[in-house]
């Protein structure tokens, strides 16, 4: 369990963190969405006490990360920058931090079996792809067998192979009732790995919802009507709180209205319809959605250059 | 490039028991991380080797030239002849002290300063594991090789019956081993340097503004001014500690503006522990 409570964070006058308050619950995958430059990796190191918070806290089980006493066996984290002295081999980078609470060397070939880095173990951490790189991460994250994890970014730039596995990971930690807690900018990844949502945007929260609700909430309950008599049946549903869009002949996008009230009245009036479909945002679509206005650095169309005469 | 294994994740095995956090546990795993680096290795390498060959080759060279020098530089040589021992500390200084900044800014620049401290939260142990960890090390490997610097070079010397220097002569043992004893701390101020700049560049850079820059700027000041600072920078103080005026009989003995060896011991180590400490608050207070 992860608690934020009014977590807010500057750096000089930038506002990275923005009072968030939310939970993280164990046994399940929480996505931490949110788009570049939203704040996600500072709340990560602010969790991790390698940043002190300028207002409001954040606690895992109960207590700020410094006050641990065996920090590893409590949190797992594998942050976005990569966070190993490429000249030590993947073996003494772990047999170093299990050192430190007293962890026992057989722990640490284990986890190099485990994550699949035992043919690489003796070699220095430096020439490692991105993958084995966030494998390593990984490992480093296990070694205490905390009960949570953050993982900030863990699939950019892998593998589709190495994405999977990754996926497969987090579900099965969360489902042996572990606290997952997993940053990406990438809605449509949080869509395959994710159960629950944080949502933020320059700092602030946007959503703390299941992805179902995130979805519908952002669908906006638009309903699509297939008829030979769109006209009429155009004429019938317009009113001061329904508004139709045409996409195509014979096609009527419906809002205001649920399917149910479009079929009874279709039926009162005998119109055929060939297709009566809620239509469902993509959580991409939800996604853009929420963290419209949100985007840090959003692209502004330039004015053409004036041609040089 | 190696094949990884495939997508299936096979359950984590559990962890019976895990220990706490404590100051001798991440002084080993500093010690883990100090002789698993290669640019460790080499930078003790290289101040091994110069610490004992230097003298071995100074030695050398001064016996094969004693024909041929006058008798005023031969008194010279006469009155500093633990200097030829002790030449290679000198030079061996700059290895141990880039390897001190290099302990601390190699974690910032790789970024495992991060992994450390979430696996070290209280950060303070960290700093002080490094610290003991480093000067045994240096302490460890620099005594041995003033040690065989000593015994090599006055062979040499002997055999060609110049400038002799018995081990039990008065003060000689005490500069020796001090020389050792000021290499530790070089790699201490420098370790102190290295947490408080965070930069490798920037740590080397200050460190040899402190022993090698300042120093000599300080002559261009009115001499009353260069007397009543020079023997006080920590440069002087330390090589104090491992300096050793040997006159000649019918020397006059001239007033000394240096510090007795004792004095520049503790004045070292007490800029060693300020180096520290502000490193140690610093260490705490900023976000890493």
């Amino acid at each position: 369990m992860i608690e934020a409570r009014g977590l807010t964070k500057d750096y000089g006058s930038t506002r990275a963190v923005d009072d968030l308050t939310f939970e993280v619950r164990p046994g399940i995958v929480t996505g931490f969405l949110g788009p570049n430059g939203a704040g996600k990796s500072t709340t990560m190191r602010l969790m991790v006490g390698l940043d002190a918070p300028t207002a409001g806290d954040v606690t895992v089980n109960g207590k700020r990360y410094r006050d641990f006493r065996a920090p590893l066996h409590e949190v797992g984290a594998v942050l976005e920058a990569r966070s190993v002295h490429g000249g030590r081999s993947a073996y003494n980078h772990l047999l170093s931090l299990a050192q430190t609470h007293g962890i026992p060397k057989r722990r640490v070939g284990e986890l190099i079996d485990l994550v699949g880095l035992h043919a690489v173990a003796n070699k220095r951490a430096g020439q490692f792809s991105l993958g084995m790189g966030q494998r390593l991460g990984i490992a480093a994250a296990l070694l205490g067998d905390p009960s949570t994890l953050l993982l900030d970014e863990p699939v950019n730039g892998l593998d589709p192979e190495g994405i999977q596995w990754i996926r497969n990971l987090l579900k099965s930690l969360a489902a042996e009732g572990r606290t997952i807690f997993v940053s990406s900018h990438l809605m449509s990844e949080m869509a395959l790995t994710a159960d629950h949502l944080i949502v933020i945007g320059r700092g602030r929260l946007i959503a703390d919802a299941s992805v179902e609700d995130v979805v519908r909430k952002a669908s906006g309950d638009v309903v699509r009507v297939r008829t030979p008599d769109a006209t009429r049946l155009r004429e019938l549903v317009t009113g001061p709180s329904v508004s139709v869009t045409s996409p195509e002949p014979e096609v009527l996008e419906v809002s205001g209205l649920t399917s149910d009230q479009l079929g009874d009245l279709a039926f009162e009036h005998r119109i055929v319809l060939y297709e009566l479909t809620p239509l469902q945002a993509s959580l991409e679509e939800a996604f853009m959605e929420l963290t419209r206005g949100e985007v840090e650095f959003e692209a502004v169309a330039q004015p053409p250059a004036e041609v040089a005469a | 490039m190696t094949t990884l294994s495939s997508t299936a994740v096979p359950t984590i095995p559990r962890l019976e028991h895990v220990g706490r956090v404590t100051q001798a546990r991440v002084a080993l795993s500093e010690w883990t991380k100090l002789r698993s680096l290669r640019s460790t290795r080499w930078s003790l390498l290289v101040a091994v080797v110069l610490t004992i060959g230097l003298p071995l080759l100074f030695a050398t060279v001064l016996s094969s030239r004693w024909g041929q020098i006058g008798p005023l530089e031969r008194a010279d040589h006469y009155r500093h002849r633990l200097d030829i021992s002790l030449a290679g500390v000198n030079v061996s200084q700059l290895a141990i002290a880039v390897l001190g900044v290099l302990l601390i800014t190699g974690e910032y620049s790789t970024g495992m300063i991060r992994a450390t401290l979430t696996a070290a939260p209280r950060r303070l142990p960290v700093l002080w594991g490094k610290a003991m960890v480093y000067m045994l090390t240096v302490f460890a490997l620099m005594l041995p090789s003033v040690l065989i610097a000593f015994a090599g070079s006055q062979a040499i010397l002997r055999s060609h019956h110049i400038l002799q220097l018995s081990f039990t002569h008065p003060g000689v043992v005490r500069a020796v081993v001090g020389s050792a004893v000021y290499l530790v701390l070089v790699g201490i101020f420098a370790l102190g340097i290295g947490a408080i700049v965070r930069s490798t560049a920037g740590g080397i850079a200050t460190f040899a503004a402190i022993f090698f820059v300042i120093p000599p700027l300080l002559n261009i000041l009115p001499s009353s001014w260069n007397n009543a600072i020079s023997p006080y920078l920590p440069d002087a103080a330390g090589r104090d500690m491992f300096s050793l005026n040997l006159p000649l009989p019918g020397d006059v003995h001239a007033a000394s503006n240096d510090l007795s060896p004792g004095w520049g011991f503790a004045l070292f180590v007490g800029y060693c522990a300020l180096a520290l400490a502000i490193a140690a608050v610093l260490l705490v207070r900023r976000d890493a």
